[in-house]
This record gives C-alpha cells, structure tokens and sequence, in this order.
C-alpha cells in the first residue's frame, strides 16, 4: 500500500513537499523566537501594521489593474507598474506647483482630489495608449508576444518620462493637515495611514460596485466569460477591453498620489518597478483575476511586508532585517507560485479557457 | 424576397475551407431546419450570419439589407439573437444577470422587467432559481436559460445551434414545444440539427448540409420521405 502511494509521487512531489515543509518550519520558528523572547511592544507592532496596511491598500489599488485586465484578456500587463509610475511623476509636478501657489495649504482637500484625478486621467490615458497601440493588434498572437510587448513598453516609458524630467528624485510637498497622529484602538497613528488606506478602501468598494452592479460592468463580467457570446448580446468587446485598461490605469494613478501622501520622496523614472512587481505579486496571492482577491492580496502582501522582517527574519537572527522588504516580497511571490498558484481565492490555471 | 438570403457563402478557418458555397433562405414566419452530419458546417453556417466570422465570398443579406458592414456586436440591433452551441451560458452569473444581458442593447427598462417575467411565464424554472448562479443549473436548465436569453433581445430571427443537445428525451420535447410557441408569436426561427427526426417535425422547410456544401432543400414533409436522408439521418433502412 505504502509503497504504491510512493511509487506515485514523484521526485519533483517530494522536492516541493520538503520545501514546503522547510519553508513552514523556518516561518514557525522565526516568529516562535520574536514572540517568546518579547522583543517589541504591541505600540511597536501597531505601528508597523497600520504602516502595513497603508502601504497595503496602495498595492491593492495597482494589482486592481493587473488583475482586471487579466480577467479580461488572460494577459499580464507588465507595463502597469509604469503606468502607476507615469501618474505619480506626471503628478508630482502639479503638487509642487499647488504647494507653491498654497492652494495645498488653503484648500488640501479640493487640491488632493485635483491631484488624484489629474493622476488617473494620466495613468488611464497611458493605459489606453498602450492597449491601443501595443496590445491590440497582438490579441490574436500567442500568448508570450504581447509579453514581450509589454517588457517592452516598460521601457519606452521608463525612459520616456527620465528624457523628459530627467533622473534626478523628486519628492511630494507635505500636506499640513495630514501631519500629526490620530489614536486608534489607543495606539498614535500617523493621520496619513488611516486616510490613505480609507481612501483606497473606498476606491475599492466603488470597483467592487461598478464591476458587480451596474450594466457596464455586467458586460465587463460578460467579455471575461465568453467573448464570442457577449458580441451575440450586443457588446462591443473592443470598447470593454478599453474600459478595463482606463478603469486600471486611473486606480493606478491614484495609487500613485496615495503613495505620495504617505512616502513623499522617491518620485524618479523607475519609481513604477518595485511596485509593479509587488502589486502583481499581491494579485498573484489573491487569485489572478479574481477582484477581490487583489483587494485581499494587496492589504496582506502590505502586512506581511510591515510585519514579516521583524517578526520572522529577526528571530531567525537575520541582521537588519528591515532592509529585506522587497525581499520578503519576492519570496512570497516564489513561494505562492510553487505552492498554490491559483492564488487564495483563484480558481486554477489550468481550467480557464486560454 | 426572403428575411434571411445567404447567397453563396464561403468560410473559413485559416486555410480551412469550412463553407463551400453555401446558400439558404428563411421566409418570415418560417422555422427552417439545417440538419447535416457533424462536421458539416451547422454551426459555422450560423456563427458566419450572426456576424462572428466572416464570409471571404458570398453574402448575407436580411430584409433586403446586406449584413456585411456591420460587426457581430451590432447585428442584435437589428433583430438576430442566437442559442448558442453548448449554450453559452454566462457560468458565474445568476440566471438573471444572464437574461440582462439577454436585453445588453435595449434601454427601454420598463419592457425589459415584463420580458423577463414572460420568459420566466415560459420557463417557470428559471424564475425559481432566479438568483442561482448559472454555472451550477442542469443542462436542460442551462438551455432554456439561453433561449431565454436570447429572446430577451426581442429578436426577429432567432438561430438556434443544437438546443436538443446532451438532453432527456422528454426535455427534448419540452424544448421543441417551446420554439414552436416562440415561433406562433412571430419570431422566426433557424434551427440547426442533429435530431433530424424532431427537427423536421416541428419545421417548416429544411436544408441539408455535407462537408461545407449544400445538397438538399425541400418542405419538412417531403424531407422526411427522402430517401438519403432517412438513411443518412433518420436512421431509417
Ligand atoms: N475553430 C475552428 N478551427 C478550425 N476548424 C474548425 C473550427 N471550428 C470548426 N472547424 C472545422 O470546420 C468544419 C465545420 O465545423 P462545424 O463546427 O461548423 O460543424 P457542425 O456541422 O456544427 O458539427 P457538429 O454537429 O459536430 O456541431 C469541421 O471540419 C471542423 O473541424
Ligand atoms: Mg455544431
């Protein structure tokens, strides 16, 4: 009996299951020694998972677009991290300049939603762009042409915005009423991290509506299902496809000014990369395609960030462990793609119809 | 003049050669049966008038006004609805959301809640399991869903590929039954075929595809005493 079960499994099985083991017990361990040697207080740890969840929701907003778009196409945008980067440089420009003016300081709310709708209408438009020009003439080409593609236009973006701004960092002006602490649940909270992470979550709820309620988003339901029977109903599947890269691209875009909000400083050329590659990890973790699972994936990838140097690489005596974020980021992208590659809410791969 | 003409029409599929000079016409009012064996081309024949591919030859013309220009997506507007092979139901939407997009093209929302509520008269079914997600209906229920849907679009000419397909016999029936009624309230109906035999009972006129050709075309009754097509279809000796 015993020996026909292992007769079955075969050597990659096993390889996958001892790492998998692996990777559980040296998580188990980590976190056993942080919590038993009581290294940090718990204000300590709810700073870092209100940071966490900050950052979290800002991911969420990006992996929004890779996960629409796939839903739609079966297509990994690799180029959305630029697109996030093209609203939040473009953007950075107009802050300053509100900052100069003190119409920042005078009227921050009008002059923070002036900056995040300026930013979406510039990630949505570079969105179309791209579908328009790059994607939509490869929709019928196998899969890993428009990949490439989209690599590619990663590049022309990058390099586009760098030729036109030039390489130096920029930084975001300081918003004065969103300095200072609010207490939650009794702990001091940076006002920033509470109002980003509302504001995105109500972005979310509002995608959440558009895609489940109303008639544009049924038929954007209708094309990811079976295009051929949404064109017999009557939708336009090109203008659907446009609808969903402009949708991305603008939560894209807003993403970029609630980054702005919260870490000021880093607005350069390549500033899209890292997050790009963290929001796909985060829709990856949620189920590819699946909203809800962006949503998800976003806010937990942004805690296990936060949380996962401090309370596993420390205890497993990892010096500086801070500095390991993207890693941490990385190896869960890794792990989740040998371990459960639908995602947490995914349905697997292999059943859609591609 | 015919509501539907199809005037020689050649399909392809890359360099396959699917439809070799097909032609067939529906009169107002008629059901027409294209009965043939797999492969003949039915299904292609009925993806090549409701827009989703297009002919390299021939044409397609309904009520005088040549279809060619128009894409699959505007030819709702202008009255042809289709059940799809496999029924191509919408899996993760309820049964309701799948009769909304039966109505995708019309605004008219007062007319769209009595439509349902008449589809819902056809199927009572349907209107029990209303909020169900569609994916996890019957097969006979997924069919009558996709009738239904595509009579939510008030269609003039309704293509129909295979309704009978994977169902009871007495389903089959109820099915049959249906288009007939859809088709006593003046919607005209093209219906493709396996089951020949109920096929050219409830059917006006039928046509008879081979490999990408049409050989045969005669009134249901006369059809149905043919002597090649009892043998090739009805699988009488
Ligand atoms: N997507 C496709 N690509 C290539 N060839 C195809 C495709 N679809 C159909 N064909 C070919 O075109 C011909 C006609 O197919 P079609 O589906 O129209 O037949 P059918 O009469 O509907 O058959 P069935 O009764 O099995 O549904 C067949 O030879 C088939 O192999
Ligand atoms: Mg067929």
């Amino acid at each position: 009996m015993f020996k026909k079960t292992l007769a079955r499994l075969s050597w990659v099985d096993i390889f996958l299951r001892v790492l998998q083991l692996v990777a559980a017990i040296v998580i188990v361990y980590g976190l056993v020694t942080t919590f038993t040697t009581a290294r940090y207080s718990s204000e300590q740890w709810a700073t870092l998972a209100f940071a966490g969840l900050a950052q979290g929701s800002i991911y969420a907003l990006i992996a929004l677009g890779y996960t629409l778009v796939y839903g739609i196409l079966l297509m990994i945008n690799f180029a959305h991290g630029e697109i996030y980067m093209a609203g939040a440089f473009s953007t950075v420009f107009l802050a300053m300049y509100f900052d100069r003016n003190g119409f920042l300081a005078s009227n921050p709310l009008v002059a923070i939603i002036v900056l995040i709708l300026f930013s979406a209408a510039i990630s949505s438009g570079i969105a179309i762009l791209l579908e328009r020009i790059a994607y939509r003439p490869l929709r019928n080409a196998p899969r890993l042409i428009p990949l490439i593609t989209a690599i590619g236009a990663s590049f022309l973006l990058q390099y586009t915005f760098r030729g036109l701004f030039g390489s130096q960092f920029r930084s975001y002006p300081e918003v004065s009423i969103l300095r200072g602490t609010w207490t939650i649940l009794g702990f001091n909270v940076p006002i920033v991290q509470p109002v980003v992470f509302l504001a995105a979550v109500s972005l979310m709820i509002t995608l959440y509506w558009y895609v489940e309620r109303t008639k544009a988003g049924r038929a954007m339901r209708a094309v990811s299902e079976d295009k051929a029977v949404a064109r017999l109903m009557g939708v336009d599947i090109d203008k659907v496809i446009v609808s969903t890269f402009a949708l991305g691209g603008a939560l894209a875009g807003a993403a970029g000014v609630f980054n702005g909000l919260f870490r000021p400083q880093g607005v350069f050329f390549l500033m899209g990369f890292f997050p790009g590659i963290k929001a796909f990890t985060a829709a990856v973790l949620g189920g590819i395609g699946n909203i809800p699972g962006a949503m998800f994936g976003g806010l937990l990838l942004g805690l296990i960030e936060s949380l996962g140097p401090n309370a596993v690489l420390e205890g497993l005596g990892i010096p500086a462990a801070n500095q390991l974020k993207d890693a941490i980021a990385f190896t869960v992208l890794v792990l989740i793609l040998i371990f459960r590659p639908q995602g947490i809410f995914g349905e697997r791969l292999a059943e859609k119809k591609a | 003049m015919a509501m539907l003409e199809v005037k020689d029409i050649h399909t392809y599929y890359g360099n396959i050669h699917a439809l070799k000079g097909v032609s067939l016409e529906v009169n107002q009012g008629e059901i027409v049966t294209l009965i043939g064996a797999n492969g003949a081309g039915k299904t292609t024949t009925l993806r090549t008038i409701s827009g989703l591919l297009k002919p390299r030859q021939g044409s397609i013309s309904l009520n005088g006004e040549d279809l060619h220009k128009y894409p699959a997506h505007e030819l709702v507007y202008k009255g042809i609805a289709m059940v799809p092979e496999g029924r191509g139901v919408f899996s993760k939407m309820s049964v309701q959301e799948n009769l909304e997009m039966g109505a995708y093209h019309r605004n008219d929302k007062a007319a769209i809640l009595s439509d349902m509520d008449y589809i819902f008269g056809l199927f009572p079914r349907l209107k029990e399991r209303r909020r169900q997600v569609s994916g996890t209906l019957s097969g006979g229920e997924q069919q009558m869903l996709a009738t239904g849907r595509a009579l939510m679009s008030r269609p003039t000419l309704l293509l129909m590929d295979e309704p009978s397909m994977g169902l009871a016999p007495i389903l089959v029936e109820g099915i049959f039954d249906t288009i007939e009624a859809i088709n006593k309230e003046g919607t005209t109906v093209l219906l493709v075929e396996q089951n020949a035999l109920m096929a050219l009972s409830i059917a006006h006129r039928g046509y008879v595809l081979q490999t990408g050709q049409m050989v045969l075309t005669d009134n249901a009754e006369k059809l149905k005493k043919n002597e090649m097509v009892q043998k090739a279809y009805l699988g009488i000796d």
